[in-house]
């Protein structure tokens, strides 16, 4: 059995990782209320932009645009939303599980990497995928500025003709425990026949310039305010999974000290008896 | 039978937040095709703004913001703004906007800049001018 002095140690290490654990829970906890206020503000732009681009689309049906068709090269451009920091259970493996176990769809050798966060773009890295910008920095803080600076790089690239699809890889935030690692495409516009009969076609719209102009400058924005909606959302899965992580750390810890304890106590004792055993030995062999 | 009302539904959005929403008897904006008013009933109208003055006229007065980049859908109850960037005139920096035009202009006399660049400098130069003509 451990010595007295070795399980004190052990307990009060883990008693100061708690408290770190604990006060890590609180820090996410107040950072997710706070990007989930902003996720929700961020809904009803993009309720309205996705509305106004099935409607244009449902109207105008099969309209020649080169945002709606697969651009010449086979390069693929993926975005990949994760965090700067760890400490967040899977959060990040989740979602570059996501582009390592897409290989059909996502062959490595044609996949080019925006990255936005560290981490996933360290693990990236590692398993050889071409890594073309780092945008981690816009992950502290992100605004409508960031995601419209990225997102115009990676339009201009599919424009040139550089790359012929964009997807986004990030992590859908459901609710405060619920988070889903999502892999979508942003470019070219795609939607089912399902999404575009739900679209409200039965005004007659007009547009000004044309329908294929406005296409021209909506659809950037749209892409944008998916982007952005992304980044957003991201943000307050890292919180919330990061505070799970922390929550569950914390009660890991406890269970532990409870049992180092129960063990301390127990050698306490025992080495009490122990002596009182020799006292009385001692004793009985002078008298 | 009372008048109907001349108002209509008025709603500004901003990815960052709901900018305004109310009544309105009037708005004015300016699109890429120029400036325009709209009354309600209008026709149903999509177009893409260009950066000016939003002037919303309401029952108690008018309120100016300025807008920057996004597109307008006209229905004939509801306007709906949807606008990369919106501010009040309280909100804007002026000292820099004063600022980036002087940047701007810098830039645009100076021509030696590829055509992208000038692009750029000439819708900076929209966009401080708006923001300055709100002071």
């Amino acid at each position: 059995m451990a010595s007295m002095r070795d399980i004190k140690r052990r307990k009060s290490s883990i008693q100061s990782t708690q408290q770190i654990t604990k006060a890590m829970k609180l820090v996410s906890t107040v950072k997710l209320q706070k990007a989930k206020l902003h996720a929700e503000q961020t809904g009803p732009y993009f309720n309205h932009m996705y509305q106004t681009v099935t409607s244009i689309l449902a109207r105008s049906g099969s309209i020649n645009h080169p945002y709606l068709q697969k651009g010449q090269s086979d390069k693929i451009a993926v975005v990949v939303i994760t965090s700067n920091r760890g400490l967040a259970g899977g959060y990040n493996s989740n979602v570059t599980k996501l582009i390592l176990n897409n290989e059909d769809l996502l062959p490595k050798d044609r996949v080019e990497i925006y990255g936005i966060g560290h981490k996933g773009l360290e693990t990236l890295a590692r398993r050889g995928y071409q890594i073309k910008e780092d945008h981690s920095q816009i992950m502290d803080n992100p605004t409508y500025a960031d995601a419209a600076a990225v997102c115009e790089r990676v339009l201009k690239e599919f424009t040139d003709g550089q790359i012929g699809e964009i997807y986004l890889a990030y992590t859908h935030f459901k609710n405060t425990v619920s988070h889903e690692p999502k892999l979508l495409k942003l470019l070219p516009v795609e939607f089912s026949e399902e999404e575009l009969s739900q679209a409200d076609s039965r005004l007659i719209m007009n547009y000004e310039p044309n329908e294929s102009e406005a296409l021209d400058l909506i659809i950037p924005k749209y892409v944008t305010s998916i982007f952005y909606g992304a980044l957003v959302e991201a943000l307050a899965s890292e919180n919330g999974a990061r505070m799970q992580a922390m929550d569950s750390a914390t009660s890991n810890a406890e269970d532990m000290i409870s049992d180092l304890s129960l063990k301390y106590n127990r050698a306490r004792q025992s080495s009490i008896t122990q002596e009182l055993t020799e006292i009385i030995a001692g004793a009985e062999a002078i008298s | 039978m009372a008048e109907e009302s001349r108002n209509f539904q008025v709603e500004i959005i901003t990815p960052e937040r709901i900018f305004y929403t109310g009544e309105a008897s009037m708005i004015e904006f300016t699109s890429v095709e120029g400036e325009m008013g709209v009354y309600k009933n209008h026709i149903p109208l999509t177009t893409v703004l260009a950066p000016g003055i939003v002037t919303i006229t309401e029952d108690g007065g008018q309120k100016k913001a300025a807008v920057h980049a996004g597109f307008a859908e006209i229905l004939g109850d509801k306007v709906t703004l949807l606008a990369e960037i919106a501010e009040w005139p309280d909100e804007i920096d002026f000292d820099r906007a004063e600022a980036a035009r002087e940047r701007a202009k810098a830039r645009i006399e100076n021509k030696q800049d590829s055509g992208i660049d000038m692009i750029r400098a000439e819708l900076a130069l929209r966009k401080a001018l708006v923001r300055i003509s709100l002071k």
